[in-house]
């Protein structure tokens, strides 16, 4: 692997100024060439994590903490493979070990990780700006793995990714996200990403699940999924949690089916090409259908998981590339 | 302890009932006012003191405190203080009603405002009688509405047999829910959970039927939005017995400020729109708004130093009462009568004290202000037990040089 070098194409300039920050909280405000960067800088992972020995040693001697104060299997295995991949050693703390069950407060918990010296940290935790409040408090670069309702951006980054795998580029391209929008961080930092790169994007949910004032955002909204689908690129499905298909926010699981379950007949509401996305982990036969998670071509879901380590390798690189002093970054 | 000698402040312009200040002095016999005005003499033996031109004003009456933290409300000119029934031993016993009425004593007056409900649970009235002759000065719902209205119309009832005032925390608690901020562009970017800002204007309406009802004067500690304004404006068109309340947070900072998750903004009501902070500051200058409070509710970093969603609502405002109230002035919205009405003559007078305003015969509660000090708010350096001030760093006009409580001065 060589250092970088200024983009081919000059889409973002060279260096640091690449991508200037010491954390990735979130991906509300970066430029679009930030982000491309950290997608360009992603291709190269995807390239090596498909060979048979995946292994490099960019981040040899590196400890990396995964804080994980909300359960997490996928994006938390994740992480760790992204880590061990670039040589880093990765350690996991999850809350059910953790000392914040005993009463500790986060803050307490982010000094005593600090103090460790970790050379990047990886933090989940379920509150909204949970992740920006340790940011503030800690030595060495923050990753948000998802902060309650507010963002998840590495979620947003390889979500863009597929994307651009499948169709090329974003001008022009309509994206539907359909689901739980109010709690969902990863429709938040979609939306950040997708509108920053010059796609359309709407959002259809029942008006329960639907935040206030979405249209700030720069996004079309629907209650009305059919019409969302229409002429649709892409349609991405987000995951209901079980807890709100019980009376609170929806009568019942199949009858969210019934409006906006992702069926072959929905789907061919939208472009003969359109890409199906779900972040996963679905729940079969309520948002999505199975023959359609399941459609050879047209469903990414499995891609999305494949870009999410190569994507999470390009950030644990670039984000750690001022500690290991790489030319243009010290 | 020998008497201290009569108090003349001379030189000073004194805050009245209406129009501009006049020139003037302020004589103290004991702890009563025996003269003011342009004709005042100091006389032989008098501790004089000269004001140099700057204001004389009643002490403030802060309605509604969550603490008695007397550095914080002595630096921000309150002599007296509505406690809200919110503490650690809540006030719905006439013991702990009794005990807090003693507690600021002598430098400040504390009034108790005596919880409505058993440990503030909403639904079993407290010994309310009991805890009027034991000294509270109204009655309070606490940081939280009752949500039976059954609960609400007995409580109201009974209280407007008792002449008490009951002061009411306005958000629908259905609808509230867990939310930490209001419903709108600002919650949504955030992820923060959001209650739409009708759940205060809900509350109100029903609350407003409920007094019209039975009589009873009703006070809305603090109204935030355009809705409720408007509901409490018409309610006293028709002479329903209510009155409103807000805090300077309220009408000097919109949901804008929660942008990087600060949670010194995080505050009960939430921080509403722009909208709304207009409609607040409009409806002060209409009169709809009786009472400015500090709401002053200091809390520590085991309280604050954590996400937003989980930390505790609350500022700490009483040094920045008078002079965020001061900008009122200076930005034409209010006169300075008014704002010390609004700071000091109407809670009094809601309470049933006899304060909140200069005249011979009444307590000598009295603060010499200069209304143009600049000084910056810092929350590392603030009086209050701590520093959750949503005005840090922030530049204000405005600051008490003396306070006297019955003749004697303060701090």
């Amino acid at each position: 692997m060589t250092s970088p070098e200024p983009s081919p194409s000059g889409r973002y300039p060279a260096g640091s100024a690449a991508f200037p920050h010491r954390d990735l909280t979130g991906l509300a405000g970066l430029a679009p060439w930030e982000i491309l960067f950290l997608l360009d800088e992603a291709e190269q992972w995807v390239e090596l994590n498909r060979q048979p020995q995946k292994r490099v040693d960019r981040l040899a001697g590196l400890t990396i903490i995964n804080a994980f104060f909300e359960n997490s299997t996928r994006t938390l295995l994740s992480f760790e493979i992204a880590g061990k991949r670039l040589g880093a050693d990765v350690v996991n703390m999850q809350v059910a070990q953790s000392s914040v069950k005993k009463g500790e407060t986060l803050i307490d918990t982010a000094m005593t990780l600090n103090a460790m010296h970790a050379d990047a940290m990886v933090i989940r935790h379920q509150s909204s700006g949970a992740v920006r409040l340790i940011a503030e408090k800690v030595d060495c670069p923050v990753l948000n793995a998802g902060d309650g309702q507010h963002e998840h951006p590495t979620q947003g980054l390889l979500d863009a990714l597929t994307i651009r795998k499948a169709k090329g580029d974003f001008g022009g391209l309509t994206v539907t996200i359909c689901g739980d929008i109010l709690h969902s961080r990863v429709a938040r930092s979609n939306i950040h990403a997708l509108t920053t790169l010059g796609a359309d994007v709407r959002v259809c949910a029942p008006p329960a699940l639907m935040p206030a004032d979405i249209e700030a955002m720069k996004v079309a909204a629907f209650h009305d999924f059919d019409a969302a689908l229409k002429g649709a690129d892409v349609v991405m499905m987000l995951r209901l949690q079980q807890e709100r298909m019980s009376g609170q926010f929806i009568p019942s699981p199949r009858e969210y089916r019934h409006l906006y379950g992702l069926t072959m007949d929905r789907l061919s509401l939208a472009k003969g090409d359109a890409l199906v996305m779900h972040p996963g982990p679905m729940n079969r036969g309520v948002e999505i259908d199975s023959n359609v998670a399941d459609l050879a071509g047209r469903s990414a879901i499995t891609t999305q998981v494949e870009m999410g380590v190569a994507i999470r390798m390009a950030c644990l690189d670039v984000l750690t590339r001022r500690s290991r002093k790489v030319e243009g970054w010290a | 302890m020998r008497p201290l000698a009569p108090l003349a402040l001379v030189n000073g312009r004194l805050i009245g009932p209406e129009g501009e200040p006049r020139s003037g002095a302020l004589r103290c016999e004991g702890d009563r006012i025996v003269a003011l005005g342009e004709d005042v003499r100091a006389r032989d033996g008098d501790r004089v003191i000269d004001a140099k031109g700057a204001l004389i004003a009643p002490g403030l009456v802060d309605l509604g405190v969550f603490a008695i933290d007397k550095p914080a409300l002595h630096f921000g000119g309150i002599t007296r203080a509505a406690l809200m029934p919110d503490q650690s031993v809540v006030l719905d016993k006439p013991s702990a009603v009794r005990f807090a009425a003693q507690s600021g004593k002598p430098d400040l007056w504390v009034h108790p405002l005596a919880a409505a409900t058993k440990d503030l649970g909403g639904t079993d009235l407290a010994e309310l009688a009991l805890m009027r002759d034991a000294g509270a000065r109204a009655v309070a719902t606490g940081r939280r509405w009752i949500g039976d209205s059954g609960t609400m119309h007995r409580l109201l009832s009974y209280c407007a047999m008792l002449d008490l005032v009951v002061v009411t925390h306005a958000e629908d608690a259905g609808l509230a829910g867990q939310a930490v901020a209001t419903a709108g562009e600002m919650a949504t970017r955030l992820g923060l959970p959001s209650a739409p800002a009708e759940a205060e204007a809900l509350a109100i309406a029903r609350d407003l039927q409920l007094a019209e009802l039975t009589g009873a004067r009703l006070h809305f500690r603090q109204v935030t939005t355009a809705r409720g304004l408007d509901l409490v404006r018409a309610a006293k068109a028709r002479g329903v017995h209510v009155t409103a309340g807000v805090t300077p947070a309220h009408f000097m900072l919109s949901d804008v400020s929660i942008g990087d998750f600060r949670t010194f903004t995080r505050l009960s009501p939430p921080l509403r729109s722009e909208t709304d902070r207009q409609a607040v500051r409009a409806a002060i200058a209409d009169g709809t708004i009786d009472v400015i409070a500090s709401g002053h509710d200091p809390r520590g970093p085991e309280d604050k130093r954590l996400p937003f969603t989980d930390a505790e609502p609350g500022m700490a405002g009483a040094e920045t009462l008078l002079p965020l109230t001061l900008a009122l002035v200076r930005d034409g919205v209010i006169d300075l009568a008014r704002a010390f009405a609004l700071l000091a003559g109407n809670p009094a007078r809601l309470l049933c004290v006899d304060a909140g305003v200069l005249a011979v015969g009444a307590q000598a509660d009295v603060a010499v202000i200069d209304a143009d000090k600049p000084w910056i708010v810092d929350s590392d350096k603030m009086a209050a037990s701590a520093g959750n001030t949503p005005f840090d760093k922030q530049g204000v006009q405005g600051r008490v040089l003396a306070l006297f409580k019955g003749g004697v001065p303060v701090g």
